[in-house]
């Protein structure tokens, strides 16, 4: 076997995989959701964007994101910070906060319905201290407001170790001699970590807000487990459109606008938080 | 570190020691936010139907495996733990068999599209991969791979495979290209250099990125839910049936989907930095 051609074969069956599986699909999908038995047609989109639910869909989608999202940062910085921090006991810590990541997020939906169900422990802990009389209904469809509360909280629980574990790894990146310096110039922790860390970790930052972005457009299954259809959101909406509803040309259409969602933001934070080449560590 | 500990002035001490106590109420009271919900899950788990159902609640287990029978016996669950299962495993089988010999590839090798494959791999990541499922689904039925364990396989392997070529990439560049190199002048071929030498340093590390593969097969929603009908992982059962189950039976699912999570991140923890920290960057 000659070294020229060696690398290629190695290469070809992850190649031809993602081919088959990831940009095949991808042209079929958009060219289902531009088509309609054979012929070409914005129909799919219109259908989608007709139908009553659609707009609390993406509001209700882009409003998880807008809320979930800062404060999984804030709580990822947090969890980071201890971590690289603590001397004992920061292995055994590293691996509770790592732990929702194994953890499905239809999982994560029964988890948190097990606190919020009208029989859960929120009621028995409320009712336990004399707050409310009888047990409240959280999740019901009159109650949008708690419901869209506790799919925020089960969406942070869950997703926040995914950006918690690439911001360690960032700062395990930052020379410790930065720090070392700026406190024998009278550099407070608050002054070091804003002036220190949060500029050098911008890389780690961008990875992890995007891939988090993403993620939250995708949020389904906690959906699915603690709202039902009460919070309708543009996964399960697809999901509806494929199965309830039997349509898969506007489930691809659906399909599409998340995409080009998750692409449109992508670019956004690539942009925003964009490194420059000399600047990284 | 141990150079700046001398804080000349009393104050400074007591504020670093502040600072520790700070730190490890802060590490504390995070751990309780990730354990207690899979806690209160597990309580629900190990009480009886009549017990999950009741209110107020208990906030300890009275280890009745009443729930947990009910869920084992349940028509089609004990199908749906071992479909779960198979797919994870193939799952396992296929990320690895493709991604490994890419990962070395990219790791010992220069080659012209080097870069290209890379940002392949890469933009997997910024696309919601679980939304290939909608396309396949009409490819698989054509192929007569719908409803196949081995279709779903498939398309969790597009999930799976990056984080293998990554993990793997960053494994094999992890170790010393002299050492096979000195077993080649030694008269090893190619191979025999690879089996002897290189892969039983790799092996740790390529297991832990088969766990990783299998827990995200273990774990995948939407893809599971589209593409399966008879064949259903638990997670698609438990999705489907979430409407008219009663609670026992979606808290002991849950319980089902968590506990071997647990276990596999734990298994995994070593490389929880090679496969989401660096792999990202």
């Amino acid at each position: 076997m000659h070294g020229k051609a060696l690398p290629y074969l190695l290469l070809m069956p992850a190649t031809l995989f993602l081919c088959v599986f990831f940009l095949y699909p991808f042209a079929l999908v958009a060219f289902e959701a531009v088509t309609r038995d054979g012929a070409f047609t914005l129909d799919n989109f219109r259908t989608m964007a007709g139908s009553w639910k659609f707009p609390v869909t993406v509001r209700n989608t882009l409003l998880l994101a807008a809320i979930v999202v800062p404060i999984q940062l804030a709580v990822a910085l947090l969890m980071a910070s201890v971590v690289s921090r603590l001397e004992t006991g920061r292995s055994a810590a590293l691996y509770i906060f790592a732990i929702p990541l194994g953890i499905s997020d239809l999982a994560a939906g029964l988890i948190w319905l097990a606190i919020f169900d009208q029989s859960g422990f929120l009621n028995t802990l409320l009712s336990g201290l004399g707050i409310v009389d009888r047990p409240i209904m959280f999740l019901g469809y009159q109650s949008k407001l708690t419901i869209f509360i506790a799919v925020a909280l089960a969406e942070i629980w869950r997703a926040t170790a995914i950006m918690m574990v690439i911001l360690v790894a960032g700062m395990g990146l930052i020379p410790k001699e930065y720090y070392e310096a700026a406190e024998v110039f009278g550099a407070g922790p608050w002054k070091r970590f804003v002036r220190i860390t949060l500029p050098l970790l911008r890389p780690s930052l961008q990875t992890a807000i995007i891939l988090r972005v993403i993620l939250a457009f995708e949020v389904f299954a906690v959906v699915a487990a603690l709202g039902g259809t009460n919070l309708p959101v543009l996964m399960g909406e697809t999901y509806n459109w494929q199965f309830t509803l039997q349509d898969r040309n506007v489930a691809a259409a659906s399909a599409l606008l998340i995409l080009a969602i998750s692409i449109g933001f992508t670019l956004f934070f690539l942009r925003v938080l964009r490194v420059p080449k000399e600047a990284r560590i | 570190m141990s150079a700046v500990a001398e804080a000349p002035i009393a104050t400074a001490a007591d504020a670093r020691r502040a600072g520790g106590w700070l730190l490890v109420a802060t590490a504390i009271l995070l751990s309780v936010w990730v354990l207690l919900p899979i806690y209160l899950l597990i309580v629900n788990a190990l009480s009886s139907p009549e017990q999950v159902t009741a209110f107020p609640k208990r906030f300890f287990p009275s280890f009745d495996v009443g729930s947990l029978s009910f869920f084992i016996n349940f028509a089609g669950v004990a199908r749906a733990l071992w479909n779960s299962v198979l797919v994870a495993t193939l799952t396992m089988i296929l990320s690895i068999g493709f991604g490994a010999p890419a990962g070395y590839a990219l790791s010992r090798f220069d080659f012209p599209g080097k870069g290209t494959f890379r940002f392949m791999v890469l933009m997997t990541r910024a696309f919601p991969l679980p939304l290939l499922a909608l396309p396949l689904a009409v490819m698989f039925i054509r192929t007569g791979l719908d409803d196949t364990a081995i279709g779903l396989a498939l398309v969790h392997t597009t999930l799976a495979l990056p984080f293998a070529v990554l993990i793997t990439f960053s494994l094999f560049s992890g170790i010393p290209v002299e050492l096979e190199e000195a077993a080649w002048t030694l008269g090893c071929t190619r191979l025999q250099a690879f089996r002897k030498v290189i892969l039983p340093l790799a092996l740790p590390g390529i297991a832990a990125s088969a766990v990783f593969a299998f827990t995200i097969s273990w774990n995948e929603v939407f893809a599971a839910a589209v593409l399966t009908i008879e064949n259903r992982t638990l997670t698609a059962f438990l999705l489907q049936s979430l409407g008219e189950s009663p609670l026992y039976l979606k808290f002991a699912g849950g319980a089902a989907l968590v506990v071997p999570a647990l276990i596999f991140i734990f298994a995994v923890r070593k490389y929880l930095f090679a496969m989401w920290g660096i792999a990202n960057r």
